[in-house]
């Protein structure tokens, strides 16, 4: 009882923060979304590129956050910059192998097909390929949006404010309700954004439901 | 007469292959024949077929489509003008069936009434009825119904030359039987040059005004049915061919 009038109470405190956060999650996906393009087209055209650069962003995923949130304190400061930047470079991992994954899983003789019936490169990846791949691309970038919302509350103590921030403040000061409600938020957040990506995923797989 | 597609000498060899696919390969096929292309796998049909829309390069000599060196043509307008069916259909599985068969059309920026209007057209020419097929999806079709769509859209801008690599290789022997009685009606009342490669004596026999075998990368003979079987050219289409083959 006592979490819920806390929450009610506070309840400008926790929509302020969570919509804070939902703004880090959000630039930090366009923007990933951007560079995992550039990087997966880049390496589209040959297997072994694109299994390296896997490779190597692998790599980059496994060092923990908040020791790349303070090797880039010198560097961009204190604040949401550092924290979108380091949250793109977590991001590609997760983006650059789905999307690989998913365009150069394409069958060879549906590419074949398209080229054969006259579709330019640019017409076969518009309207073939990149369709066939976005049930890859999306479920990458569901997972993405995930992971964000989880590193973004940890980017607090960089100063990137969000949900963290409010988690942080509830530790040092031992206010439980405040945790629990940080939690609540920051969950919710988590599901609403992969409810809104799953819809759109759903969209995109029709023709996997039809069945006669 | 101007050849519907000419081969002049043309060889091309595959990286790490010990034997070239094409060996030296000079052919004239006249404009509004049916030919099949017949001969084991490996033999060369499909990389034949391929030069023509050039989806493959030879390394050496001309291929022609009407008098034209296609070395010359943009290849992604060349193909526009060349209906390709392949195996197993190739059908876009995201998309519908309707959306299929005006791919061409709907590249070529034809109008909305005008592909609609062909797509209906197209489906009653491979009897598929339009109100029950056109907003199927490939899965929702049985094996014979996607390589009827899958015909429907190499014909869908009215290509004067169609490729098609062993379109019916994967359906059982009624099922077939009946796609060659579209075939050879469509090609009837088409009156255009299709090329057809097939690895079944009796598909040939059946379907060719001419037939072309190839073995080891070389043409062993080129002509009709009855030629062959009278007067082949070399043992192996005699083998293939022969009265009691």
């Amino acid at each position: 009882m006592e979490t819920v009038d806390y929450l009610i109470s506070h309840a400008d405190l926790f929509a302020e923060a969570t919509l804070e956060h939902a703004g880090l999650v959000l630039v930090t996906l366009a923007i990933a979304i951007v560079v995992a393009a550039a990087i997966t087209l880049a390496c589209l055209r040959s297997r072994r590129a694109g299994a390296l650069a896997v490779e190597l962003l692998g790599a980059f995923y496994s060092i923990p956050s908040i020791a790349l949130f303070a090797l880039l304190i010198p560097l961009t400061g204190l604040g949401s910059t550092s924290a979108v930047i380091v949250m793109v470079a977590y991001c590609q991992f997760i983006l650059v192998r789905n999307a690989l994954e998913g365009l150069q899983g394409v069958s060879p003789a549906i590419l074949e097909a398209s080229r054969g019936m006259g579709m330019s490169e640019m017409q076969t990846m518009l309207r073939v390929r990149l369709p066939l791949a976005a049930p890859a691309i999306v479920a990458g970038i569901r997972m993405a949006a995930i992971s964000c919302t989880g590193i973004a509350t940890v980017a607090a103590t960089i100063n990137a404010g969000g949900l963290g921030a409010v988690l942080f403040s509830g530790l040092r000061t031992l206010n439980v309700p405040k945790i629990v409600g940080g939690t609540l938020c920051c969950a919710l957040l988590a599901l609403g954004i992969d409810a809104l990506l799953r819809l759109v995923e759903r969209r995109l797989t029709a023709h996997t439901r039809a069945r006669s | 007469m101007t050849p519907a597609v000419a081969f002049e000498n043309v060889t091309k060899r595959f990286p790490g292959a010990s034997a070239p696919a094409l060996d030296h390969v000079t052919l004239s096929i006249d404009p509004g024949e049916l030919v099949c292309v017949l001969g084991t796998s490996g033999g060369g049909k499909t990389t034949l077929v391929k030069c023509i829309n050039r989806l493959c390069e030879p390394d050496e000599g001309a291929v022609r489509v009407h008098g034209e060196d296609v070395r010359g043509a943009d290849p992604v307008e060349l193909r526009r003008r060349i209906g390709y069916v392949i195996q197993q259909s190739g059908l876009f599985p995201h998309m519908t069936v309707a959306r299929n068969i005006a791919c061409v059309p709907s590249i070529l920026k034809w109008d909305r009434a005008r592909i609609e209007e062909r797509v209906d057209e197209l489906l009653r020419l491979v009897h598929l009825e339009p109100d029950e097929f056109r907003d199927r999806y490939p899965a929702q079709l049985s094996g014979g119904q996607q390589q009827r769509v899958g015909l429907a859209r190499g014909l869908a801008a009215k290509p004067d030359l169609m490729l098609l690599d062993e379109p019916f290789g994967a359906v059982d022997a009624i099922t077939r039987k009946s796609l060659q009685d579209e075939l050879l009606r469509i090609h009837a009342e088409s009156g255009g040059t299709f090329i057809f490669v097939t690895h079944d004596v009796a598909e040939a026999r059946r379907l060719a005004t001419k037939v072309l075998v190839m073995d080891g990368g070389r043409v062993q003979q080129y002509g009709s049915p009855d030629e062959l079987r009278e007067h082949p050219a070399t043992p192996f289409v005699a083998e293939l061919f022969g009265e009691d083959a």
